[in-house]
């Protein structure tokens, strides 16, 4: 109960002064309306395009969103000291942690759902398969954030952070089968997409809106899972190392 | 050194290295419950690598820490919720209210919202920053940051408060009205574990004190019992103007007051200083100035201070310690 105490205000307290603030707010809206809007020009299509266009979309705000809020969540309130008030509470590590990293998983899910929710006002939706889609979407905020989490424990700066970040996402966009299917890579590139989380993820976003998926769905959300556990105690691995050595 | 009060605090052999230097070398010591302990040394001494190891954030190489009774190395975080802690600089949200602080640093401590609010109210009055509680803490002064730091360090009532260097870089009268916020608060029956490197400080507040160089514990002591030697110790300066320029080595040479244990030195220019081992006559000086041609206008005995002391253990010149963290403080100013 007390740690649920702390866990629940730390959380609201990041709502409150991260991610509810006007500039991640408008971040949060217009980062995905521009992809959204930058895809539609180029595939050159109409409403068909958006099945294809929707997967990639979702996923590249889910991992722009999470992983710059962790590099301003954790490690300035590292660089600011405010993060040693928490490392005081009497908390298990692995609570304290994932109250400091839910804000970003629920601004990643609800940075997901912005091109979801115009597509379905403007445009209509084809057949989404949500329970794939719902559960890929938060897996996919949790794989990223703590992601994010890792690269912030990684460095001291925000810009640090946020350029660790860029040596992470970019490649993994392009690799991950979002827009290049994995099957088209070349031979040599493939064990790498396998070796990225995003790559699940894209699978099941794909399977839950054109119902195409290159991997049994189980296996996505099971490696999609071992993912974000093994980034999470990653994580936590190194914060015990690095900050309470 | 006994005490008929139990430990709240034990601490022993901790060591702690990093890279290539050893920051603490095997050190002893305990608080007792109830009890205003002071840790003094210079900086890089160790004050804060041992604070931090003794609040769960780092981890000692070696040596055992007792909080409570609970075995803080075999349980880092086993004695979190008896311990609170105010840093050097304070670490509140500067985007949040005093309140909003003091309410999210109790929830951080498991408290309800009934119990957070009531503490809330109550420190803020105690700290006198009730008018000031709705505003941002961005926005305080660097002495009410301070107390609210102080505030929020207690919020839980902890067993033991662990104070870093709490009036450095703040003015004088939101220091001593500190001070005496530290004072009630230790009346009150809170057990304070105080690091600063103010030597005045530590001997006006605290009960026991520990001086720790370069890694070492090198004296833990009452400051009654500490103060001991420099208790028989007596100077006495005399302020003057006019006279000749070498009138100490006038004194020593003609031996003017007939005392053999008499020393004499000129600190400053029109300043005249005595030592000796037993009070000190004024009037034979006065008029030995006064004979040739000085006029003496102030005599002042001085108070033999733990300053003395620190010296004479550690070697190392207060008034350095003082610069130093003054222009570090400065430098960095208030978080």
């Amino acid at each position: 109960m007390k740690s649920w105490i702390a866990f629940w205000n730390i959380l609201l307290k990041d709502m409150r002064t991260y991610y509810l603030k006007p500039p991640n707010v408008s971040w949060g809206i217009v980062f995905p309306l521009a992809w959204t809007g930058m895809f539609f020009v180029k595939s050159g299509r109409g409403l068909e395009s958006l099945p294809s266009v929707l997967p990639g979309v979702v996923a590249v705000s889910i991992l722009f969103g999470t992983t710059s809020m962790l590099a301003v969540t954790v490690t300035f309130e590292k660089k600011n000291r405010t993060f040693e008030r928490l490392l005081l509470a009497p908390l298990p590590l692995e609570v304290l942690m994932f109250a400091k990293t839910s804000g970003a998983i629920l601004f990643g899910v609800a940075n997901a759902f912005v091109p979801v929710i115009m597509g379905a006002l403007f445009f209509g939706l084809p057949p989404v398969a949500w329970h794939i889609f719902v559960p890929a979407v938060t897996l996919i905020a949790l794989a990223s954030t703590f992601l994010g989490l890792f690269i912030a424990v990684a460095v001291s700066e925000v810009f640090e952070a946020q350029t660790f970040s860029n040596f992470f996402r970019f490649p993994m966009i392009f690799l991950c089968g979002l827009f290049v299917p994995v099957s088209s890579l070349p031979l040599f590139l493939r064990p790498l997409s396998y070796a990225l989380p995003l790559t699940y993820g894209a699978d099941l976003l794909h399977g839950s809106l054109r119902g195409e998926h290159a991997l049994p769905v189980l296996l996505d959300f099971g490696l999609l899972g071992i993912f974000c556990t093994g980034l999470f105690l990653l994580s936590i691995h190194n914060i015990r190392k690095r900050w309470i050595a | 050194m006994t005490s008929p009060r139990e430990p709240a605090l034990n601490v022993c052999g901790l060591s702690k290295r990093f890279g290539e230097v050893q920051a603490l070398k095997k050190i002893d010591f305990q608080v007792f419950s109830g009890e205003l302990f002071g840790f003094l040394g210079p900086n890089g001494a160790g004050k804060t690598t041992t604070i931090n190891i003794l609040t769960g954030l780092a981890r000692p190489d070696s040596g055992s820490i007792h909080i409570g009774g609970v075995d803080c190395v075999a349980r880092p975080r086993g004695a979190q919720h008896l311990l609170g802690v105010v840093p050097d600089e304070s670490n509140l949200y500067g985007e949040l209210s005093g309140f909003e602080n003091l309410s999210f640093c109790a929830a951080l401590y498991g408290m309800s919202k009934k119990e957070r609010t009531l503490r809330a109210r109550e420190l803020l009055e105690f700290f006198d920053l009730s008018q000031a509680g709705d505003r941002k803490f961005g926005s305080y002064s660097k002495g009410m940051k301070r107390k609210l730091t102080i505030a929020a360090g207690i919020i839980h009532n902890p067993r033991i408060l662990f104070l870093d260097e709490p009036t450095t870089g703040i003015d004088v009268a939101s220091a001593r009205q500190l001070r005496q916020l530290i004072a009630k608060l230790h009346q009150g029956g809170t057990t304070i574990f105080l690091t600063t490197h103010y030597i005045e400080e530590a001997e006006r507040l605290c009960e026991r004190i520990a001086f720790i160089v370069e890694g070492s514990v090198v004296r833990v002591d009452r400051v009654d019992t500490l103060m001991q030697p420099v208790q028989n110790h007596h100077v006495l300066q005399l302020a003057y103007q006019g006279g000749p320029e070498n009138l100490e080595f006038l004194l020593r040479q003609e031996n003017m007051t007939g005392e053999e244990d008499h020393t004499f030195s000129a600190p400053h220019k029109g300043i005249l200083q005595v030592e000796a081992p037993r009070p000190i006559r004024v009037g034979p000086l006065v008029r030995f100035l006064e004979d040739r041609g000085a006029e003496v206008y102030e005599a002042r005995k001085i108070r033999p201070s733990l300053e003395s002391v620190f010296v004479q253990i550690t070697g190392i010149e207060a008034g350095m310690m003082h610069k130093e963290k003054e222009r570090k403080s400065a430098k960095g100013g208030e978080a």
